[in-house]
């Protein structure tokens, strides 16, 4: 069937409002939203979890479920009103006219079906073409999105593609039949930072070739920076401020947005110097929004009687293009005062070696088949090679890498989780590689506590949150009798600034941050001296995040300790840590101070990784260094250097020397190595990937 | 997969052994070897005179031995008579004892001899398995088919007023046991309690010549009662699958209800009941032996029961290495299929 040509704003919202009901009563998600996307317009839609963001995607395709309702506004396609289409309408301007990209491409595609099928299915549905020309088309649609062999790949099953790939067929499913509206709801979140940075450019590529508007929805507002021409910021169901890019990053014009971007460690921010500033309090459950301003009870500048008030319209800020904040006070604001001078820390200083890696290996044999086994020969996967460094005490290590690196496997070695191949761990000069954690005596399990990633999973859902710190305490061999133990589990809530009552809480009556915080409190209960923190903070909304961040670095001051701090997002890493190590399938590739890492000469890999990492500021320049392929499996991985596959430098180093051998561990400064067959002065001359221009 | 056929097939030989074993054991303890004597002899025999049966008959060998007889590895008893004829295990009456084999067992093909049917127990059991597998095959026929129907009904919409009323009537029939269910049909359309007579109460006239009306009524009450139960299992994935992200793709690719049902859900929506209607075959026995001797059907089940009211030693161990055989058999093809049905899974 063929579109009518039409130049009008593609997508229209106005004034839309979408409730879900349950039987106790009606839980308004998305309130008086307004937003229009023009031909060939990116619009980014930014906010924390829960604000209603995913909510808006799915009324645009009128997929609300049994209990979601449109109950006020409406969403007008192409001038036409979606919430009056039939169903059979509607079939015909999904996937045709507006086509969605998810956020888990592995559970978004068919697992029993082969990705072909998947794929030619929307053309054949749409325009009724033929199984062979839409085969065709299929084929030219999974070349333009940069996959390998294309036919290979249109028979396999979505399983058996890694998930940059399944990703890309996402996409190009949803290029099928070049749509004029395309929603990409948090399409890179699952995936590394590299494969996320292949991606977005390949959407704007995509974009700009095919000429589809998009709606991109995130919680990264550099993502957000770096794909759209606009943005709209949502709180708690409603759009708070909404304008062009460069508008809303540097004059933003509402409390909230202000402190998101305070929030988030952009380069220049410091623990020490300049700290974050956490949003304080937490997001209003969608029943118990406030009055006035949803944002009121969080905000710096707030005024009674002004702001609860009653509903607050959006106001058009004068001289700018189409920039509207739901703000009262927004004239009354000194929107360039600097931040607050907050307190500023003495940097601690690292004390003697705690914790000594030498030549750590661990190597996994895997069974081909377990299920039907015993054919195949046993495979080896070489999680880490030969590891080596030392962490000193209320020293800040970051461990940076990309998924299959290795990095979580040498924390459940050194836990005592698993026991290493080769090499030596030493705990104040004592081995400690050979003792699984069953047979380690307190005082080290005490020692050695880990902070774990998803504080959703990792609490006990039936146990009170004093329990379990006390738990803990008991397991440590902490206080004589209950009562002692009952006041020092008081005390670490103080320590982690949890209010007392919360003793008696179970896990689920907490929210993410204040389940992290518990986390924190049950890993330092016996005091521990080193803590593996892995990814802390990655499953905590951004305004958490840099209040759980500080929490982490106002214990280590107090107590000294050494954290390891494990995490894929360099922004943080960045702004917390002492030393970085950057780890690509079990190799360290470089070790160094921060500023030594972050600044050239860099490793290859780090130079992409840095690359990859969007940042949510528009005076900062980068320069744009995509990775092609993937992480190579640590099954099978490639002769030599573990990076060549995906080196841009490769051709650089002569004789093929890369595929050869692995290349050797290189000092090039005091306390700063990197295992890099590049000559010194192919090193020399790497430019710095980000640079802040002058302002 | 060959290989893993090979070593699914050596479990099973290794599974009947042990299980023969057990049931040797039990048939052979001495109270159900008295009361076998007294039944093939008379009832009023002494503890003497059983004794001494039971010796003339090889009975009274050590119990490993008399196993190895009957498995065929080691040779048959022979017990030299007063009157100076050999008995032997496997000489049969009327042939030269010179003439006979020494071993006769299973591995020689020879089931052995039922002591009440006074047959081969191979032919007996061949005879029988034909007949209930005549039952099996249109039972199959009826209650997969209707249940899947039934499941990915219920399924495609949860909480709908299809939904439950499919819902409430497979958790009637899978509650309603196979003599309950079978007592009642008997009573409705069989008897004249209610009149309406349009089936036969028994099937005996369906061993020689089966037809809907003497057949039906036996086919049914086992049927339904399966039927709740895999209906149930498919609703519970059917559900699950269309909750599932990507139907909402497939959704909002603008795909067609019906067909998100057939194409997208049904594949992925049947490999967790597969396994469970593959379960359904060993658990079909069981009816079979209620049903069979409800509508005297004479067949496996009915067998089994004769069989192990007489203690008749060999024809129930040949009815347990059939069971065993048709378990691991059903399991073996549930595990190739399901390969076949989830591309996750592969055997290579």
């Amino acid at each position: 069937m063929a579109k009518p040509d039409y130049d009008g704003p593609i997508l229209e919202i106005e004034n839309l409002s979408i409730s879900f009901f349950t039987r106790l009563r009606e839980i308004p998600a998305v309130m008086d939203f307004s937003v229009a996307v023009q031909p060939g317009e990116a619009v980014g839609l930014v906010g924390e979890s829960g604000c209603g963001k995913s909510t808006v995607a799915l009324g645009v395709m009128q997929d609300l479920g049994v209990n979601g309702r449109i109950v006020g506004g409406s969403v007008r396609f192409k001038d036409q009103d979606l919430s009056k289409m039939s169903a059979a309408e509607l079939r015909h301007i999904r996937g045709n006219e507006i086509a969605m990209i998810y956020q888990e491409p592995m559970a978004s595609l068919n697992p029993a079906m082969k990705v072909g099928r998947q794929l030619i299915e929307v053309p054949m549905i749409h325009e009724g073409i033929s199984e062979k020309d839409a085969w065709a088309r299929a084929l030219e649609v999974v070349n333009d999105v940069k996959l390998p062999d294309p036919d290979r790949i249109m028979k396999s099953y979505p399983h058996q593609l890694s998930g940059g790939q399944q990703q890309r067929i996402v996409i190009a499913m949803a290029l099928m039949s070049k749509p004029s509206l395309l929603i990409l709801d948090e399409p890179t979140t699952a995936l590394d930072v590299t494969v996320e940075a292949a991606v977005v450019e390949l959407v704007k590529d995509l974009g700009r070739k095919y000429g589809t508007s998009m709606l991109f929805i995130s919680h990264n507002l550099g993502l957000v920076l770096e794909t759209c021409d606009r943005i709209c910021v949502m709180y708690s169901g409603e759009a708070v401020e909404t304008g062009s890019i460069k508008d809303v990053f540097d004059k933003m014009q509402h409390p909230y947005t202000q402190a998101l971007f305070r929030s988030i460690p952009l380069p220049g921010a410091n623990k020490n110097s300049r700290p974050l500033k956490a949003i304080p309090g937490n997001f209003p459950l969608p029943h118990e929004r406030p009055n006035g301003c949803n944002f009121g009870p969080r905000c710096d500048y707030f005024q009674s009687g002004q702001c609860d008030a009653g509903e607050i319209p959006m106001a058009v800020i004068e001289g700018d293009d189409r920039h509207l904040t739901r703000c009262l006070r927004y004239r009354d604001i000194d929107w360039n005062a600097p931040v607050e001078a907050m307190a500023q820390h003495e940097a601690g200083k690292p004390g003697q070696v705690v914790l000594k890696m030498d030549k750590l290996k661990k190597y996994y044999e895997v069974a081909a088949n377990a299920l039907f086994g015993g054919g195949g020969a046993k495979k080896v996967v070489k999680a880490n090679e030969t590891l080596s460094f030392e962490a000193r005490e209320s020293e800040t290590l970051a461990i940076v890498g990309e998924s299959g690196c290795g990095k979580s496997t040498f924390a459940k070695v050194l836990m005592g989780l698993e026991t290493a191949t080769e090499g030596q761990i030493l705990l104040d000069n004592r081995n400690i590689e050979d003792i699984p954690i069953e047979k380690r005596d307190t005082q080290t399990v005490a020692d050695v506590q880990m902070v774990f990633q998803n504080p959703f999973d990792t609490l006990n859902p039936s146990m009170t949150v004093g329990r379990q710190i006390i738990r803990a305490l008991e397991v440590f061999g902490i206080g004589a009798t209950d009562q002692e133990r009952r006041d020092e589990m008081l005390r670490l809530l103080d320590l982690v600034k949890l209010p007392r009552e919360f003793a008696d809480r179970m896990p689920r009556q907490l929210s993410g941050g204040q389940k992290q915080r518990v986390g924190i409190a049950r890993a330092f209960a016996g005091g521990a001296r080193i803590v593996v923190a892995d990814e802390p903070v990655s499953a905590l909304d951004v305004s958490v995040q840099a209040a759980v961040t500080d929490l982490l670095m106002e214990i280590q001051r107090k107590q000294k300790t050494t954290l390891l701090f494990i995490s894929h997002d360099l922004s943080i890493v960045r702004y917390l840590s002492d030393r970085v190590m950057v780890m690509y399938l079990g190799h360290v590739v470089e070790l160094g101070t921060t500023d030594q890492v972050f600044s050239p000469p860099y490793h290859p890999y780090t130079e992409a990784l840095l690359s990859a990492v969007p940042i949510a500021d528009t005076s900062v320049k980068k320069r744009h260094i995509v990775l092609e392929g993937d992480v190579p499996s640590a099954m099978n991985p490639p002769p030599g250097c573990p990076f060549q596959t995906r080196c841009r430098w490769k051709s650089e180093v002569p004789n093929g020397l890369c595929e050869k051998e692995v290349p050797p561990v290189r000092d090039l400064a005091p306390g700063h190595q990197v295992k890099c067959h590049l000559s010194q002065e192919m090193l020399d001359r790497m430019e710095p990937v980000i640079k802040i221009a002058a302002e | 997969m060959s290989m893993f056929i090979l070593r699914r097939l050596g479990v099973m030989i290794l599974t009947a052994l042990c299980l023969t074993f057990v049931v040797f054991f039990l048939t052979n303890l001495y109270p159900n070897l008295e009361k076998l004597a007294k039944t093939q002899g008379n009832f009023r025999m002494t503890d003497e005179e059983v004794a001494s049966y039971l010796g003339r008959n090889g009975y009274l060998e050590p119990l490993p031995v008399k196993y190895g007889q009957w498995m065929g590895a080691l040779p048959g008893w022979t017990t030299q008579a007063e009157d100076g004829t050999l008995r032997g295990r496997c000489i049969e009456p009327g042939t030269p004892p010179k003439d006979t084999p020494r071993f006769c067992g299973i591995l020689q093909g020879d089931w052995g001899y039922s002591t009440v049917f006074k047959k081969d127990v191979g032919e007996i059991i061949g005879e029988k398995l034909a007949l209930t597998g005549r039952l099996m095959f249109w039972v199959m026929l009826l209650m997969v088919p209707s249940a899947l129907i039934l499941g990915v009904m219920a399924g495609m919409r949860e909480g709908s007023r299809t939904d439950r009323t499919l819902s409430t009537l497979a958790i009637t029939t899978t509650a309603t046991p196979e003599y309950v269910s079978g007592v009642l049909f008997i009573a409705v359309f069989a008897s004249t309690a209610v009149g309406l007579k349009w089936f036969k109460g028994t099937a005996t006239s369906a061993m020689e010549n089966p037809t809907f009306e003497n057949f039906f009524l036996p086919v049914l009450t086992i049927a339904l009662y399966g039927m709740g139960y895999i209906a149930r299992m498919t609703r519970a994935s059917m559900a699950e699958v269309m909750t599932a992200q990507y139907i909402r793709t497939a959704r909002l690719k603008g795909v067609s209800f019906p067909n998100i049902v057939m194409k997208h859900a049904l594949r992925n929506a049947l490999i967790a009941p597969f396994t469970v209607i593959m379960l359904q075959f060993p658990w079909l026995l069981n009816g079979v032996v209620i049903v069979e001797t409800l509508f005297n059907y004479k067949g496996f089940g009915w067998t089994l029961v004769q069989a192990a009211s007489n203690n008749d030693i060999e024809l129930l161990l040949a009815v347990s290495v059939v069971s065993v055989v048709v378990v691991l058999v059903t399991q073996l093809i549930s595990d190739i299929g399901y390969v076949y049905l989830n591309p996750r899974i592969s055997v290579t």
